[in-house]
């Protein structure tokens, strides 16, 4: 349009608003909208913007005040208003000719009026009571159009307390012959249930009735109703699950009409919601789950293009297959699906991918194994969203002896973080794992670089050199982590960032009543910041106050009181800081508190006392209490005792956290035994020079069972990441990652792979067994726990007896070099492996047995090779370190003076646990440990704690098919590849002859021999197994072995070789 | 379900705003500020998932303008990116070869189709045809009362 007219037009502002409508597409650049959009466009500063919009907003108030404004003005009007309100600027004037508008205007004015309406105001507004009469009218009309206004006006917004007034109308809607009135209808009920569930009660049976609508979007309408309500009680609709496995079935099937059609996928919206819906369903109820195991099956298969709706269907099925009750064949395929999206080269498939993980490996750690590389790919990823997630995975697989690394990267992470949001979740995570893994210390400064405060910066390096020099006691860090984990998870949402992180770093560096002249000093400043930023937050600061006024300390107990009066009188407060801005010029006689103090006396508070008397007072608390002292720290007992337990009488806050405390006593002690545990872990971190983990990398090579180090005989060890799914860009950086990735995922892949339904909590480097190698060990077992144990004690000491005179000559025995037997109680523990290279002294240390004739139980037998200095009773495993237990007895002093072999009786209720201890006093490393038993009856249970691999000489066959063996195969991380000397003998080829040996010697399982290839499988007696993969080469054999256990194949590996030599 | 719908430019100029749940104004200025801030400083090519506070926030870029929304945690990422997508494809129908200007200049359009496709944050009508149709018939309604007077605007130039 050429200027002129614009120009003309800009003079007849009247007609003007009639042109709105320029149709679909072409915009009215010449209406007052458009002046007002490109007036906007054209300005530079934000200053012009608003005086341009103000005066707007004044044109606009004018208007609307006219009364000559024509309906059709005020539809334009409304039009500018909201672009305003867009911008960021109140329209207020005009929300009630909004109402108007959609009162009294034609159909389409009524629209827009509707649609300001919805944008200007929310819920809870009083103007809304306005709109009521019109929605019922427009609800009674016979105009299809403006019903449907009416019912999308109700489902956006509609004030709660007049949902009856057109209830009943809208239950009405929901036999309207027109579909797409029913369903909005359906979803208006949706709305109604959302903000007042009770309102809508009694027509639960009319939404069985959309949901059986012959119109399919309708039906889908409902589901969002029906997942809110299934989400809530699934008990009350189980019946309804073959009704939805039904729809789905359909729908995956492609019954749907071609219009539900996503990108020639059938209805995915639909799909989603339903396989959202069954997971509710499912979850935790094997019956109603074996239901929809078909349809999730048949979903899983029917999404196949590559696409995102189909991966998109996919990960919600898989999240579906894992939340129902499990079905083993069903879970592979799920996590063979998972696969795929942390496979892909598209970034949000990749992060769907580790999404999925995060939510499998509660489940199966083992599942993250073979993902170990692209994991590791994702830690050092360019998208900082990557990398978020896939520490939260890694916060999943945690355990005792990787939880040092995976801090480490998630400070890492910290320090470079900006977001508030995640940083606050990420050092709650820290903090969680350094309450459960108490071992770790957070360096101090780590914690406080990665949270980057940026206001309180002088006060924390304040508090950083204050605190260095005073002497860490790590459980009561413990303690401090815990209670701010408690706040953090209180009050997260609300609280300032700089809040969080100085109380959280308080937490953890200041433990409560331990130093109280550092508290001292500490406080005011606490006050100080609290006055500054976050005296709105009153409850943390009166908690906070509150654990103070447990002191013994009167000038802490001062500070309390100022911090609580301040934090209550806003008036004061004002007064306080607007006259000094800071409080440490606060006065000090506390002058301005007594008309307070007066009030508060006349109100009946106590009178003050002067610290001398109170001291007394508490004095006499201490000689009478009768009050029990409540588990308020796991440990700790000297330090922080008394001080402790009266402020706990004191202060209802600390009153409450120790009783929460008491409350998971049996937890706690069970925390207290891994405390001292996990302390095994510590002895790669803390050297004598002190704290060695620096870097990560430093800690990689520290790392217990770190596959380079193993004395491996063949010296052809393999890492146990052998996927190399990835192209690396050289040699050293994989070889970094592969240390890297042994080191997060140690202790993780135990588990036996298949059993996907296996514990949640990995219990690393635990291998049972009984001595003998049949199948009856269960029976033995229970036999043996139910045995009475009445004499126990006195049998155990016999068979200590008789194991310290036995020892000698088993030893001999030994030193002759006997082979083990098979099928005979001895067992060697591992098998002899050739003298070792490099290990210096190279003892042969032949080591502790028991003997115990009649007296059936678990044995256990720990192998620590840990600093001697370190009690050995702090090696009990977890779950035994809270029993009584006798003395720890010295067996016999060994053949060397540095190795020492002692016991010990654990009382267990069902069973006495003799415990034997063989420790390396020595420098040199433990190379051998063989272990014989002459007893049957025994139940012997090996945990060890070192970089000492136990080896298993015995092996059981595992009888598997060839597709069950290929499953295992890929989900194998372990293997070693070796070629062996193959047998001839007579008319068998070769490739059979060695075979047959190997399962004749060694109780090998011959899967399948074709052709040049043979597939052969064992197991450990407790089902860890071990698979071989057997090729003639030329005149030698090539054997590739795979197992989940990293030192399986080598040691078994080590036995084939032998057989065939002696063969 | 889904918290709100912002369409911003890469700017960071607000073109459509939509709150599915209702908000306090200045926590609605706080989540504009947040969102446009976060999406605009992610590089392209990178992951178009986010996280705030609870919320999933799901972004993508269409030429010149970013569609972002927020979603319930239990929201479906992958299908909320589809949702949007379909949201550009009914606009795309409807203005026929969408750009930014035609959301700018017709917001309350696009407000509109929105109305129809989404409702209270859940997916009303997944079907392109269907959508269209319904925004058309309410179209239609405007056409016919419209022309007579679109008529006598052109009349009245000359003679002014």
């Amino acid at each position: 349009m050429s200027d002129v007219v614009e120009k003309t037009l800009s003079a007849l502002p009247s007609l003007l608003s009639l042109d709105s409508n320029a149709g679909a597409g072409k915009l009215s650049s010449t209406s007052k909208l458009g002046n007002l959009i490109r007036g906007i466009t054209e300005l530079t500063s934000k200053h012009d913007e608003e005086k341009l919009i103000k005066k707007e907003l004044a044109a606009i108030k004018e208007q609307v005040a006219s009364p000559n404004t024509t309906m059709r003005q005020m539809k334009e009007i409304m039009v500018r208003a909201i672009y305003c309100e867009m911008l960021g600027y109140q329209a207020s004037v005009s929300y009630i000719h909004a109402i108007k508008l959609a009162q009294q205007g034609s159909v389409l004015e009524k629209r827009l009026g509707y649609l300001a309406v919805s944008l200007f105001l929310n819920e809870s507004d009083e103007f809304l009571l306005l709109l009521v009469n019109t929605v019922l009218k427009d609800l009674q009309s016979t105009n299809l159009n403006e019903v449907c206004m009416a019912l999308t006006a109700v489902s956006q917004m509609f004030p709660k307390d007049m949902i009856p007034a057109i209830l009943p109308i809208v239950e009405e809607k929901l036999t309207h012959p027109k579909e797409v009135i029913r369903r909005k209808a359906v979803l208006a009920l949706y709305k109604f249930y959302l903000i007042a569930p009770n309102q809508v009660q009694h027509i639960h049976s009319k939404f069985r009735k959309a949901l059986c609508d012959k119109d399919p979007g309708v039906m889908t309408a409902s589901l969002h109703i029906y997942l809110q309500l299934v989400k809530e009680s699934p008990e009350s609709y189980k019946d309804l699950t073959v009704s939805f496995v039904t729809i789905l079935r359909q729908v995956v099937g492609g019954k749907l009409p071609m219009d539900f059609n996503y990108h020639s996928v059938p209805a995915p919206w639909l799909q989603i919601q339903l396989l959202r819906i069954l997971a509710y369903l499912g979850k935790e109820d094997q019956g109603t789950s074996e239901m929809m195991y078909d349809v999730l099956e048949e979903s899983l298969r029917r999404a196949e293009m590559n696409h995102n709706i189909t991966y998109a269907i996919l990960y919600e099925c898989v999240k579906s297959i894992y939340t129902v009750y499990p079905k083993a064949e069903l879970l592979e395929k799920a996590a063979k699906c998972i696969g795929n999206f942390v496979l892909s080269p598209k970034i949000n498939l990749k992060y769907l991918g580790l999404k999925a993980l995060t939510y499998v490996v509660a489940q199966d750690p083992n599942l993250a194994l073979p993902h170990q590389m692209t994991i590791i790919e994702c830690l050092d990823h360019s998208d900082i969203i990557i990398k978020r997630a896939t520490l939260e995975l890694l916060f999943r697989i945690t355990n005792a002896q990787n939880v040092t690394v995976i801090v480490e990267k998630m400070l890492e992470f910290l320090r470079q973080s900006s977001n508030d949001y995640s940083t606050v979740d990420l050092v709650g995570k820290v903090a969680e794992l350094a309450e459960k893994y108490p071992f770790i210390k957070q360096d101090p400064l780590n914690l406080c670089n990665g949270m980057q405060p940026d206001i309180p910066n002088n006060f924390l390096r304040l508090l950083a050199e204050g605190f260095d020099s005073v002497e860490e006691d790590r459980q009561l860090r413990l303690f401090a982590v815990d209670s701010y984990v408690l706040l953090l998870q209180g009050e997260t949402a609300s609280l300032p960032q700089c809040f969080l992180q100085v109380i959280s770093w308080v937490r953890t560096k200041v433990p409560i009543g331990l130093f109280p002249e550092l508290s001292r000093y500490i406080f005011p400043s606490i006050l100080l910041i609290f006055s500054y930023y976050i005296f709105s937050y009153y409850d943390v600061v009166l908690m906070f106050s509150f654990e103070y006024f447990g002191s013994l300390d009167t000038v802490l107990r001062q500070r309390a009181h100022e911090l609580m009066i301040l934090s209550q009188d806003a008036g004061l407060r004002g007064r306080v800081l607007s006259a000094e801005g800071r409080l440490e010029h606060v006065d000090s006689s506390l002058s301005f508190l007594d008309g307070h103090v007066s009030e508060a006396l006349a109100a009946g508070a106590a009178p003050y006392k002067p610290p001398h008397q109170r001291q007394e007072e508490l004095a006499h608390e201490k000689a009478l209490s009768l009050e029990p002292y409540g588990l308020s720290l796991p440990v700790s007992l000297s330090t922080c005792s008394i001080t402790d337990r009266l402020t706990d009488r004191q202060s209802p806050t600390r009153l409450s956290i120790s009783s929460s405390v008491s409350g998971n006593s049996t937890e706690l002690s069970l925390k207290g035994g891994s405390t001292t545990l996990k302390l095994d872990g510590v002895k790669r971190v803390w050297g004598k020079e002190g704290y060695l983990v620096q870097q990560p990398k430093e800690v990689v090579e520290e790392t217990p069972l770190p596959p380079t180090e193993l004395p491996s005989p063949l010296g052809s060890f393999q890492s146990p990441v052998s996927q190399t799914q990835t192209a690396s860009p050289g040699p050293e950086p994989d070889q970094e990652r592969q240390q890297l990735a042994s080191s997060l995922f140690v202790g993780v892949g135990t588990h036996h792979s298949v059993c996907l339904m296996g514990r949640t909590e990995a219990a690393p480097q635990r291998f049972r067994r009984k001595p003998k190698g049949t199948g009856s060990s269960s029976g033995t077992s229970e036999h043996s726990s139910n045995s009475s144990h009445s004499s126990s004690g006195t049998a155990a000491g016999n068979t200590l007896d008789s194991t310290t005179a036995a020892t000698g000559q088993q030893i001999s025995q030994h030193a002759l070099g006997h082979p083990p037997v098979n099928g005979n109680p001895i067992v060697e523990t591992p098998g002899p492996l050739p003298p070792v290279r490099d290990g210096g002294v190279a003892a042969e240390i032949p080591t502790g047995h028991t003997d115990s004739g009649t007296l059936a139980d678990p044995n256990e037998d720990p192998v620590p090779v840990r600093p001697r200095d370190l009690p050995l009773i702090s090696h009990l495993p977890a779950e035994l370190s809270g029993l009584a237990r006798s003395k720890l007895t010295t067996l016999c002093p060994g053949p060397d003076p540095g190795l020492a072999l002692s016991s010990c009786r654990v009382y267990k209720e069902d069973a006495l646990v003799l415990v034997v201890f063989v420790s390396n006093n020595s420098d040199s490393t433990l190379h051998r440990v063989a272990l014989r038993f002459t007893s049957k009856q025994l139940e012997v249970l090996f945990q060890t704690n070192t970089t000492f691999p136990i080896r298993f000489s015995e092996n059981l066959p595992l009888t598997v098919s060839t597709g069950e063996y290929g499953k295992m195969w890929l989900s194998f991380s372990h293997d070693v590849k070796q070629n062996l000397r193959l047998i001839t003998a007579g008319d068998q080829s070769p490739l059979t002859a060695t075979l047959d040996t190997l399962r004749d010697r060694l109780h090998l399982h011959v899967v399948d021999i074709i052709g040049s290839e043979g597939i052969v499988a064992c197991r450990l007696l407790r089902g860890q197994p071990c698979l071989l993969h057997c090729r003639v080469h030329a005149d030698s054999l090539a054997v590739w072995l795979r197992s989940p256990i990293p030192e399986f194949p080598d040691s078994l590996l080590y036995h084939c070789q032998k057989a065939l030599a002696e063969a | 379900m889904m918290r709100f719908l912002l369409l911003f430019s890469r700017q960071g100029k607000l073109r459509l705003q939509k709150w599915f749940t209702p908000i306090p104004e200045r926590e609605k200025k706080k989540i504009v500020r947040d969102m446009t801030t976060m999406v605009l400083a992610r590089k392209p090519r990178s992951c178009n998932f986010l996280h705030w506070k609870d919320l999933k926030i799901v972004y993508k870029r269409y030429a010149s303008l970013y569609f972002c929304c927020g979603l319930d945690a239990e929201e479906n990422e992958l299908i909320a990116l589809e949702m949007l997508h379909r949201y550009v494809e009914l606009l795309d129908k409807y203005f026929g070869n969408v750009c930014e200007l035609d959301i700018i200049f017709n917001f309350e359009k696009a407000y509109f189709i929105l109305d129809e496709f989404l409702l209270g944050g859940e997916i009303q009508e997944t079907s392109k045809q269907v959508v269209s149709r319904a925004i058309e018939a309410s179209d239609m309604l405007q056409e016919v009362r419209c022309c007579p007077v679109g008529t006598d605007l052109r009349s009245v130039f000359p003679s002014s």
